[in-house]
């Protein structure tokens, strides 16, 4: 053996080793598409805690707002997909694409995980002449489009969407109820108890000061099954008969074409993250919902969401491509 | 409620509070003098950090951190004419020229002082009435909240030069930036070009720091580099003039502090807003409105004291119902909930002296302000010994630095450069700069505001009047504005302010 072979062979060796070496090998970024401080980039930062410690490297949350979104989504789009750039994408990015706000979809990105799901509410003033979610429903029917307003969302949110979806499950225009647009559920609340609007799609936790403060009441929760901490508020089911869910959710994604043994290591570390006792206590008291579905099971919760709402939008007349 | 207090104070006095506090009282001071870096970010940076704290002292490292953060955001504007955040870029202007003429102390010691009262008056308030007062805040919607940002907008016309018909004009552009972006209610992308970058707007801050400080770099720049170094004149002891100005002033301290509490209880207004509106109304009602942007301390006394007082109007909303009054008590409210104590009118019944724990660390902050902040005037008053020509590349480097990390953003980078040129053409040409700030921030909220009314009452501009709170505010509105286009109309015409580098 040549001592030129030896060398050629210690390099393939070397060059292997480092291919194989294991990833990650420097500091991770997290781009959370929201402002510091929100609900968003509290859950992003402590996924970010525990991932730091599962992989051993640090990762950095980068806060990229603007554009309702849409910037920060982007970025994780474009990201180069080496691992050592993953995003806490939210419910808003399966709707870009339908609005023509971003040219891309969901399959743009590698599903890692989902770690939370709020379901939405249907919240009145706690002087509403409604006193349960039948009688609601059927005021909505009678009244002309545009009687009834809600807020504490952008028109087209998730909150929004989850709405309109219950309205339409009843055959309901879902258009009848009109959004006074707002950035976050609190505006929306102070609009309710100001006597704006009527009502407030927001999660149960989001009214809670409302409620305790009895300014605020809850005709039904738009999920499968009841909230543990508000045990009165009847389900959609419960109230008429019908199932339904809806509502937002974050969940942790990496731009496409990730390798296969990155994605799973991603995995693997968020499975144990998201279902540790600290994650989940954090969850609770910030009154977070919690759902967790890995890999391929998000790539199909993607793919779902993404279908219906497309339907929801077009039926909204926010649909501005097919 | 004695009771309550006394715990709440043993709970205050607790040394690792204590060192919490004071910890958290230097971080605000030095991140607050970092343009950049507002007292919204030193707040957010601060919440993984609170994640290991017990209740009392996470609650009061975030109420000293934004405290001191807005007191200390003066310092830069002060003596760079680089505002350290928002609410201190509304008289800037005054405590730059007190800097040029060489007093700089004596700017400072006002930012100082108002702000410590005004911290404390809100504070009282909070403590007297905050069920009250937030159950009153909740009759205000979108109505009511419009005529308050069309006062704040009226008063731009007070705060610019002595020749409204510029101010109305530099107004305008600020609105017409405003525009930018899909941030509007209808979350419609409008003159973005499609650029991913556009979709956010332009943001405040890179632009806010290009068009004061990139703006006197380059009037430097031009400058044949003679302007002689300040001369910072020999001063008696900053406290006790103080207590002249307070005695000279004490209407416009009542007022800002007031003014301030109110816009901090507002949603969606904050410390910002709560100068700006000070500024106007101390013009307007001033005997000498003719001094206001030349060095006079009137402007900066109602304006420092109301950004202050704004911080603890806000929490009367966001402890009762949940509803933040500004951005940093939007923070709070998330690490309320963490550490049990969810916001909401049960929180005065279930946690009382956890909520008496918060009103004490307001005024342990507040009152421990004036050794630190003291100091720390004594020590960055040294930064105008540097030589001017060596200073003002650091403060390009510092702008830079700022416009980047507020946004992780190249993009703002070259937005702080365009607003500084832009900036250094309109002051060149007499056209303050003031107003186009104003109304950059406060255009979003006036469309948000407008369209959401209109939403409510199905398009019909009664639905701006019939209300009566909003009835009121808006009698008040247009009979303030009316009343100065008459006065300016019959009033003699002003001399024209002079420009920072005829000084």
């Amino acid at each position: 053996m040549t001592f030129k072979t030896l060398m050629l062979a210690a390099a393939m060796t070397a060059t292997s080793l480092a291919a194989s070496a294991a990833w990650p090998e420097r500091p991770v970024t997290l781009i959370v598409p929201w402002a510091a401080g929100g609900g968003t980039d509290a859950v992003a930062r402590i996924l970010a805690a525990g991932l730091e410690k599962e992989l051993g490297k640090p990762v950095n949350v980068v806060n990229r707002t603007g554009g309702g979104g849409v910037v920060g989504h982007t970025e994780i789009v474009n990201a180069k997909p080496d691992g050592y750039t993953i995003g806490l994408a939210t419910a808003e990015v399966t709707t870009f694409y339908w609005s023509n706000t971003a040219p891309f979809t969901y399959e743009k990105l590698t599903p890692l995980a989902l770690v939370n799901f709020d379901s939405a509410a249907f919240n009145v003033a706690s002087n509403s002449p409604w006193a349960n979610l039948r009688v609601a429903l059927d005021d909505i029917r009678k009244q002309p489009v545009g009687h009834f307003k809600m807020s504490g969302m952008a028109a087209g949110a998730a909150y929004h969407l989850a709405f309109a979806g219950l309205l339409q499950l009843e055959g309901i225009d879902p258009k009848s109820v009109v959004v006074v647009p707002s950035q976050g559920a609190a505006p929306g609340f102070q609009e309710l108890a100001s006597g704006g609007v009527q009502i407030v799609p927001s999660s149960l936790p989001e009214g809670k000061p409302m409620i305790d403060a009895g300014r605020v009441k809850s005709l039904a929760v738009l999920s499968k099954e009841r909230i543990s901490a508000f045990p009165s508020v009847p389900t959609v089911k419960d109230a008429i008969g019908k199932e339904y869910e809806g509502g937002t959710w974050r969940g942790l994604a990496a731009p496409a074409n990730l390798p296969a043994e990155v994605t799973a290591r991603l995995v693997e570390a968020t499975d144990k993250v998201a279902n540790s006792d600290p994650y989940k206590s954090f969850l609770a008291e910030r009154g977070f919902g919690y759902a967790f579905a890995k890999g391929p099971a998000f790539g199909s919760f993607l793919a779902e969401q993404h279908k219906r709402n497309g339907e929801i939008m077009g039926a909204l007349g926010l649909r501005l491509r097919q | 409620m004695l009771d309550a207090y006394v715990t709440a104070l043993g709970m205050v006095l607790d040394p690792y509070v204590l060192a919490v506090i004071t910890a958290s009282a230097i971080y605000g001071l030095v991140v607050g003098c970092i343009p950049g870096l507002s007292a919204t970010m030193a707040t957010a940076l601060l919440v993984p950090l609170t994640f290991f704290m017990p209740p009392v002292p996470a609650i009061a490292a975030i109420v000293t951190t934004s405290t001191m953060a807005i007191f200390s955001g003066d310092i830069p504007g002060c003596l760079l004419r680089i505002p350290g955040t928002p609410a201190s870029a509304a008289y800037v202007d005054d405590s730059y020229q007190m800097t040029l003429r060489g007093e700089p102390e004596l700017a400072l010691g006002i930012g100082l002082w108002f702000s410590v009262l005004g911290g404390l008056f809100g504070t009282a308030v909070m403590m007297a009435a905050s069920p009250a007062i937030a159950d009153f805040a909740l009759g205000f919607g979108s109505v009511e909240f419009f005529w308050i940002v069309m006062l704040g907008l009226g008063g731009a016309v007070f705060i610019g030069s002595s020749t409204p018909l510029k101010a109305c004009i530099a107004l305008l552009i600020g609105l017409m930036i405003s525009l930018v972006g899909m941030n509007n209610p209808a979350g419609q992308p409008r003159f973005t070009f499609d650029s991913t970058e556009m979709l956010g707007g332009v943001s405040l801050i890179p632009m806010m720091v290009g068009m004061f400080a990139c703006s006197e770099v380059m009037r430097h720049m031009i400058s044949d580099g003679s302007a002689p170094q300040i001369v910072i004149k020999k001063m008696g002891p900053i406290f006790a003039n103080m207590w002249r100005l307070t005695k000279q002033y004490p209407w416009q301290l009542i007022r800002g502090s007031a003014l301030g509490t109110v816009v901090g209880i507002q949603p969606g207004s904050g410390a910002d807003m709560a100068a700006w509106m000070s500024y106007a109304m101390s013009k307007r009602f001033s005997k000498t409105p003719e001094k206001f942007g030349t060095g006079h301390p009137e402007g900066l006394i109602e304006a420092g004291a109301s950004n202050n007082s704004s911080l603890a109007g806000a929490w009367i909303p966001a402890l009762v119902f949940g509803i933040p009054g500004d951005s940093i008590t939007a923070i709070a409210i998330g690490v309320l909930m963490m550490k049990n104590m969810a916001p909401g009118p049960t929180i005065f019944v279930n946690n009382p002296e956890n909520v008496y724990a918060l009103f004490l660390v307001f005024v342990i902050a507040n009152l421990l302000m004036l050794p630190l902040g003291w100091a720390i005037i004594k020590v960055a008053s040294r930064v105008l010994q540097v030589p001017r020509r060596i200073l003002m590349p650091i403060i390009l480097l510092f702008a830079i630095v700022g416009s980047y990390a507020i946004n992780n953003s190249l993009f703002d980078v070259g937005l702080m450069l365009a607003f500084g040129a832009l900036a250094f053409v309109l002051e060149e040409n007499g056209f303050p700069v003031a107003p186009v700030i104003l109304g950059v921030v406060l255009g979003p909220l006036l469309e948000e505001y407008f369209i959401n009314s209109m939403i409510k009452s199905d398009g019909s501009l009664i639905g701006l009047v019939n209300r009566p709170i909003a009835a009121v505010l808006a009698a008040v509105t247009v009979g303030i504005i009316a009343w100065t286009i008459i006065a300016s109309l019959r009033a003699p015409k002003d001399p024209a302010r002079p420009m920072p580098q005829d000084l």
